[in-house]
């Protein structure tokens, strides 16, 4: 898989994060090119019932546009959409975005592994994930569904995660996927642009 | 199992299920009807879609159980507590004009959302001149919503939720608790009739001054959502309201132009003039 990855372009990007993911994504979305193509979509587990600034923090710091996912709303190459709360967020063909109000999954709802499993079965081997610090075991399964339609799958090192449970629990499951540190990430996000193939992070094993 | 074969067994079973039981979910949105069917899977521990078509077809009680996986069965009273003050706040002033009023709750699942406005509508007075239809596709469901009882541990949030709905009465005046229950008085069901009805496949049925139909267009795809919303439109009398969910939009319905935001965040339409 590894080989043919060079010449594919990387369509989609799904990140998952849950305690300290905020200054997680603090650190990767300004990161985040000016002429990117690929789409990003994010969830981050937050207490119910408050009201998501995600949107507000983080449009100053990045490069792209920055929104709260609207239900059957078509997908812009190269936005960022945070799932609102209290809702799954879910890719459908199109690509569009599709909210759902079903049961919490992994006791989250956003459910990363939601995101991922829908976004896996839509972009294939053109989707990149990431699972940021958490301190549940949300993702872990989602991961699987990238790395089994040939996408790549990147696990913030559980070392300098803020919480390392979930990273931890990624890798667990995911043998296959890369360990890196979140200036790695960023930087690796950083050769994104324009849908140029991706240069590979690294290789840690 | 390769996800083309899935979609492939998707549609067949969609098909079938059509065909025999006259339900029509081939205009729902598929990636969370994929997910649900998933864990259908699992639980009647079929390997393939292709074995659960087998089951649901041969099987009556197979596809009333798998009923409760097609269709999400998520509710609480007073859900989403501003959507309700903006009612009170914006549209119940208007409905006060009316001699007498009908409103449609469309996909009322098992009766939390129809019991909340019509405890809203008593505590505003306009109850005894109002009478709810409340509609859904999901018969268990409309029993459970006719017999409006509700375990006692769920009280706590729809009091909370109730109590940010902009008023000073009670949730406790509307229910006698015994046994683990909260059994919801019966002079708020003599006010709603609870009835099977497919927004996928039947048509208007009267002409009311609301429709209140949250958190169930989300599950349907753009076409299967104009549907719905023609049925709204027509259903409206002049100038009638429209609420839907809080993460539900008429910004990519061809029907957008029908309506204008009366509570832009709480998700409150007014249908605009002809
Ligand atoms: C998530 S529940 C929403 C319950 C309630 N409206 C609320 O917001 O709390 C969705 C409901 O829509 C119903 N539903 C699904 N398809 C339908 C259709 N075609 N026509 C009418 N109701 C439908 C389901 O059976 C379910 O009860």
């Amino acid at each position: 898989m590894k080989s043919s990855r060079a010449s594919t372009a990387i369509d989609a990007i799904v990140i998952g994060a849950s305690t300290g993911g905020v200054e997680a994504l603090g650190a990767l979305l300004p990161a985040l090119p000016t002429n990117l193509r690929a789409a990003v979509f994010i969830v981050l587990h937050l207490p119910r019932e408050r009201p998501s600034l995600l949107v507000d923090i983080f449009k100053g710091k990045c490069a792209r546009p920055v929104s709260e996912a609207q239900d059957k709303e078509p997908v812009v190459p190269g936005s960022v959409y945070f799932a609102p709360p209290n809702y799954h967020l879910l890719i459908d063909k199109g690509p569009q975005l599709a909210l759902s109000a079903d049961e919490p999954v992994n006791f989250s709802r956003p459910s990363i592994d939601v995101l991922f499993e829908s976004a896996a079965d839509v972009y294939g081997e053109r989707l990149m994930g990431i699972i940021l610090t958490g301190a549940n075991q949300d993702g872990a399964v989602g991961l699987q569904a990238v790395q089994r339609v040939g996408g790549i799958a990147l696990v913030q090192q559980p070392r300098g995660a803020d919480a390392p449970i979930m990273p931890e629990a990624a890798l667990k499951q995911n043998p296959g996927a890369q360990a890196c540190s979140l200036e790695q990430l960023a930087g690796l996000l950083g050769t994104l642009a324009n849908g140029r193939p991706l240069v590979p992070p690294h290789a840690t094993n | 199992m390769l996800a083309q074969d899935f979609d492939i067994e998707l549609r067949l079973l969609i098909d079938a299920i059509y065909l025999k039981y006259h339900y029509d979910f081939r205009g729902y949105a598929r990636a969370s009807l994929k997910r649900r069917l998933t864990t259908a899977m699992q639980h009647f521990s079929c390997r393939t879609l292709s074995q659960l078509q087998d089951k649901a077809l041969h099987d009556d009680t197979v596809f009333s159980a798998l009923l409760d996986y097609l269709t999400v069965q998520v509710s609480e009273m007073f859900r989403d507590p501003g959507y309700f003050l903006s009612l009170r706040q914006k549209v119940v002033p208007l409905l006060r004009t009316y001699p007498s009023l009908k409103i449609w709750v469309a996909g009322c699942s098992s009766g939390e959302e129809a019991y909340s406005l019509a405890i809203l509508l008593r505590e505003e007075g306009l109850l005894e001149r109002t009478l709810i239809y409340a509609t859904d596709i999901n018969t268990q469901a409309l029993q459970k919503a006719q017999a409006g009882v509700y375990a006692l541990e769920r009280i706590a949030g729809f009091t909370e939720n109730h109590s940010k709905s902009g008023t000073s009465s009670s949730l406790s005046d509307s229910y006698t608790a015994a046994y683990g229950r909260a059994v919801f008085d019966k002079t708020l069901t003599q006010h709603i009739v609870f009835s099977d009805h497919s927004l996928a496949t039947d048509s208007v049925f009267a002409e009311v001054q609301l429709v209140s139909c949250r958190n169930v267009l989300i599950y349907f795809n753009r076409e299967l959502q104009d549907r719905a919303i023609g049925l709204f439109r027509d259903a409206l009398c002049h100038k009638g309201f429209l609420g839907i969910g809080t993460k539900e939009s008429l910004r990519f319905s061809s029907h957008a132009d029908a309506f204008v935001e009366l509570a832009r965040e709480d998700r409150v339409f007014q249908k605009a003039a002809a």
